[in-house]
């Protein structure tokens, strides 16, 4: 399988991710965002271990290690709107900035 | 073409036409379950470049966890309905930076290998991976669950704090 697929779907996602963290008002959807750029990322480091192929796994144990830390930001940051909502009972990231 | 290019060319159309929904959708919960498609569409991503452990770990910790803990927190802060657009005013701007992005990491990829090919070597199965795992990466595994272990604690903290006031 030629390398440019998954690296230009890695691309792809990573720009809707961007998108979606800058304009969505939703803090919730800005960490579904984030979590759709981390994907992208994953996606690029399985592509690069598939071609390289070396003996340590590199680019799939970085993966593994990315989705645990991908989890834990999920978790702290669902944690913090949570909080923020109990503060100023919502989630709009325009409405809480004013 | 081979038959693998095929699928995955399918599957990169699917993971990209359902994210662009989900990020776009202004029904929150259907941007979570938009989320899913693309989630398991880049899980089978993984199965078609040889990384059938990643691709298992993908379904259970993204789609399994992460996207009904989106849910939950989904659900917990509920808004009246109609009260704000779903979007910034800056969205344009927004849209011209991922578009950016996208087209820049494209073009530098395809600039940088475009000629290379994926032979499947070396198959990322569970028992390779806990070979590698176990170790050469020990000691950032290790490093990995005090990390968690101090995200479980500040999560609690956080969502503790509020509630005794």
């Amino acid at each position: 399988m030629s390398l440019l697929y998954p690296l230009v779907l890695s691309s792809a996602l990573f720009g809707i991710g961007l998108y979606g963290v800058l304009a969505r008002r939703n803090a919730v959807l800005m960490l579904l965002g984030v979590e759709l750029m981390l994907n992208a990322v994953n996606l690029n480091l399985v592509a690069f271990d598939a071609w390289f192929a070396d003996r340590m796994h590199t680019g799939q144990v970085l993966t593994l290690f990315a989705i645990a830390l991908a989890a834990a930001e999920i978790g702290l940051g669902l944690a913090i709107v949570l909080a923020l909502f109990r503060a100023v009972r919502t989630v709009d990231v325009d409405e809480v900035g004013r | 073409m081979t038959a693998t290019e095929v699928v995955f060319v399918a599957l990169s159309v699917l993971a990209v036409g359902s994210a662009l929904l989900a990020m776009t959708s202004r029904r929150l919960v259907h941007s979570a379950l938009w989320l899913v498609v693309t989630l398991g569409a880049v899980a089978g991503c993984f199965v078609l470049m040889t990384a059938e452990f990643i691709a298992w770990v993908q379904v259970l910790v993204y789609v399994g966890a992460v996207v009904v803990l989106v849910i939950f927190a989904l659900m917990l802060t509920r808004q009246g309905e109609g009260t704000t657009a779903e979007v910034t005013a800056n969205r344009w701007t927004a849209a011209l930076l991922g578009l950016v992005a996208a087209v820049g990491l494209g073009a530098t990829t395809i600039a940088g290998f475009g000629g290379e090919r994926i032979e499947g070597r070396r198959i990322g199965t569970a028992a390779s991976i806990g070979d590698a795992l176990f170790t050469d990466w020990v000691l950032p595994f290790e490093i990995l669950s005090a990390v968690l272990l101090a995200a479980l604690v500040g999560a609690i903290v956080l969502s503790r704090s509020g509630s005794d006031r």
